[in-house]
């Protein structure tokens, strides 16, 4: 058979996503791809090698490292991009250095704040990029499911939710003045389980920390933690278990919680997402300080 | 759904592979603030088991204080996303959802229905292959109701779906049923709308959305649901032209050079005659990469790549084409426009026009008419204020490749580009496309008659500002 009568959704997904990265390189001037080592980057890393094959993809990548990300997933980038020859910038907030900002002592809202939001921006405003590439999903969040593919952001990197510009058929605006970006969601129309099964079908490399393992946690917060090093506080340490965990989202380690699980295989973890009953951001600890938390932090500037 | 759960418990290898084969739907859903169309969707998201336990325990939390069913959760909720329009109770954007059966992950845009929101509406409806358009059992086809299947039917959905919701609130009557079902029919003949399908339902209660309920007995079709799952709506690629619009030339070193698209309708394969177009040369295809992959076939909707045996001049912004199915390649385009920005369009203003993946300077030179989508009568006018709907002449700077927007959606489809504010501030739709550049100008010579010479004189000199040629 030579011809494909219809497109499984995940190539039509992948399609789509293909012809948004090629769409940012052939128009704008700096792109950048948003690495944040999780799952999602791992499917647009994989989604820009294809587009742009036999090339390597001729944008930049960047992260913003918090300096408590899992130790795991820093030098998991650092492969990753020396394996397949990435131009890869990384920054930390200086700011966030000279007063040492942690999680636990500062608490989660202060490090993300400055760690997070306040490094981007400096990473943005430094890299002069007039398209940010980020992994965002429409079904991660209720305010994400209204945010265009090509979402407009001012001088400021602000999103105004009331003025967006509309979106048709798969003619996206990139038009825009000297200053000003976008911020593109290729993934935007993948779900969970479009991204898991997409992982297994191709193969693409993630992190171990996905996978379930006896791993050394405390209790924090309500939720369980990896002692990822000593800098998690002393009288916690005291308090670590071993137990069967794994993560469902990778960010700073003392802000992810652990969920017990012995999905050690891409089949298992998807059998566990799909009869689980709490959503993927549960365990972030940022999102459920109040309904439109989210909304706040994209209009501030946050992805 | 509860058999999707063993099938995960049980065999969860066998779920992937059969889960690997949906293909994908979307759909638009229209309907105004009270028809339940928020409700609709939290139905379907929730039946088909797509909502989470913190999700939910969220929504339980937010009924209490923003809720409009009383003590039973409101399922709109789920729905309803930015804080600002949960306040209003209404929904202000375009939002997209999604949700997967056992046969198909669909894409739901779940769009705004009243009146100063056509554009939300257009703009949803532009990637649907189907809509679902609400009608209130109680209040039966109004205004907006003409005005959401003109839209729909104006940007190409060949499928439309007609809920009668609120079926409860009506006795389950079918005599209300029948009814509305009549007048639709007449109003999609008026329309010219291909397919209908019109079924009873309630969203609240969720009779028919899911699953048949004795409630409605006597109807005999399927549940929204299974409609939705057994509807075709792909043309085959046989069937249709092959055009790919170059997205990007990809030129890694001296011995590679590829262009790169997204296959908008037929296919094309190794060895084919193609023809690269505003230019007209022609060379054959030497090879074709399939999202990176080597492929023998690149067909509708692929991100590929291809490159050809000679060595022709290609840019972003050609079309490749087969060389035996031409488009046609002009500047004169008549088009349905939709205009969406709060200032008004002038006429003769030059606007950036993207057309696949094309960006060259236009001018609307006239506008025919404008339609009133709730009558359907033609009106004329001057210029388009926001939301209005017109047909025009555009004029483009330089000749493009593009097909009626009937024949083709993606090559026959453009978006208005403001040039100082950058803002999209209209859609359009090509309807048709005059032959050759030079077609306007010639007019075949013919022998006039003496008061025809006579008449135009007397214009001539008594009317020297008209500009009236000489004959």
């Amino acid at each position: 058979m030579l011809t494909q009568e219809r497109l499984t959704h995940l190539k039509q997904l992948e399609a789509e996503s293909i012809h948004i990265l090629r769409e940012v390189v052939a128009v704008f001037e700096n792109p950048v791809m948003m690495y944040s080592v999780g799952k999602d980057s791992s499917v647009m890393l994989h989604l820009a090698m294809k587009a742009f094959a036999p090339a390597k993809p001729p944008l930049k990548f960047l992260h913003v490292d918090t300096l408590w990300k899992f130790h795991e997933m820093i030098a998991f980038r650092d492969r990753r991009a020396r394996e397949l020859g990435l131009d890869l910038v990384v920054h930390t907030n200086p700011k966030g250095i000279a007063m040492d900002i942690s999680p636990f002592t500062h608490g989660s809202r202060v490090h993300t704040e400055v760690m997070k939001t306040e490094a981007l921006k400096q990473a943005l405003d430094a890299g002069g990029y007039d398209a940010i590439i980020g992994g965002a999903r429409r079904d991660e969040e209720k305010s994400r499911a209204k945010e265009r593919i090509f979402s407009f952001r001012d001088q400021h990197h602000r999103w105004d939710p009331k003025n967006q510009r509309p979106e048709l058929w798969s003619l996206y605006n990139t038009s825009i003045n000297k200053g000003e970006s976008v911020r593109v969601f290729p993934l935007s129309n993948w779900t969970e389980l479009d991204i898991w099964q997409y992982i297994y079908l191709e193969s693409i490399e993630i992190p171990s920390l996905y996978f379930a393992k006896e791993r050394e946690v405390v209790a924090y917060e309500g939720t369980k933690i990896l002692v990822d090093d000593d800098r998690v506080p002393e009288a916690l340490r005291k308090t670590a278990t071993k137990e069967m965990v794994r993560f469902r989202t990778l960010g700073c380690y003392p802000l992810t919680g652990a969920i017990a699980s012995t999905a050690s295989t891409l089949p298992e973890i998807i059998q566990e997402m799909l009869l689980s009953t709490s959503s993927e951001r549960e365990g972030r600890l940022i999102d459920k300080e109040s309904e439109g938390a989210m909304e706040r932090k994209k209009i501030e500037g946050y992805f | 759904m509860s058999n999707q759960k063993e099938a995960i418990t049980t065999d969860i290898e066998a779920y992937l592979k059969a889960h690997e084969q949906k293909d994908m739907l979307r759909f638009l859903t229209c309907g105004s603030v009270d028809d339940g169309k928020s409700t609709l969707i939290g139905r379907l998201l929730y039946d088909s088991q797509m909502v989470l336990d913190d999700q939910l325990a969220s929504v339980k939390r937010e009924s209490q204080k923003y809720g409009t069913t009383g003590e039973a959760i409101d399922l709109a909720l789920l729905v309803d996303g930015l804080q600002s329009e949960r306040e209003q109770g209404i929904t202000i954007d375009v939002a997209y959802r999604f949700f997967a059966t056992e046969h198909r992950k669909y894409i739901i845009a779940d769009t705004p229905g009243h009146e100063q929101y056509t554009r939300n509406m257009v703009t949803g409806a532009s990637t649907a292959d189907v809509a679902i358009i609400l009608i209130d059992a109680r209040k039966g086809i109004l205004t907006q109701t003409r005005r959401h299947s003109y839209i729909v039917n104006l940007l190409g959905i060949e499928h439309v779906i007609v809920a009668i919701n609120k079926m409860d609130l009506v006795d389950f009557s079918q005599e209300v049923f029948e009814q509305i079902k009549a007048s639709y029919g007449l109003l999609a003949q008026e329309l010219g709308i291909p397919h209908t399908y019109t079924i009873p339902l309630s969203a609240l209660t969720g009779d028919n959305v899911v699953e048949r309920t004795p409630h409605l007995g006597w109807y005999k079709g399927e549940p929204l649901l299974s409609l939705l799952d057994g509807l075709k709506v792909e043309r085959s690629p046989h069937a249709e032209s092959f055009r790919l619009p170059v997205q990007y030339v990809n030129r890694p070193n001296l011995d590679f050079r590829g262009f790169c698209g997204t296959v908008a309708s037929g296919e094309v394969k190794v060895g084919d005659t193609i023809t690269v177009l505003p230019s007209g040369k022609s060379t054959h295809i030497k090879e074709i990469l399939n999202a990176g992959e080597v492929s023998q076939v690149a067909s509708k909707k692929m991100a590929v790549t291809v490159t050809t045996t000679d060595e022709v001049d290609i840019s972003r912004g050609d079309m490749l084409v087969h060389t035996n199915t031409l488009p046609r390649v002009s500047n004169m385009l008549k088009v349905m426009l939709v205009w969406m920005d709060e200032v008004a369009m002038e006429v003769g203003r030059t606007y950036d026009i993207k057309c696949a993946s094309s960006l060259i300077a236009g001018v609307v030179e006239h506008i025919n008419y404008r339609i009133d989508i709730n009558t359907y009568e033609r009106e004329q006018t001057e210029q388009l204020q926001l939301n209005d709907i017109a047909s025009a002449r555009l004029r483009l700077t330089r000749p493009i490749a593009v097909d009626a927007y009937r024949q083709n959606r993606q090559t026959g489809s453009f978006i208005l580009i403001d040039r100082l504010t950058n803002n999209t501030v209209g859609a359009g739709m090509i309807v048709d496309v005059a032959k050759r550049e030079s077609d306007r100008t010639i007019t075949p010579p013919r022998t006039y008659s003496a008061s025809e010479v006579a008449l135009n004189a007397y214009i001539r000199s008594h009317f020297p500002e008209w500009g009236c040629k000489a004959i």
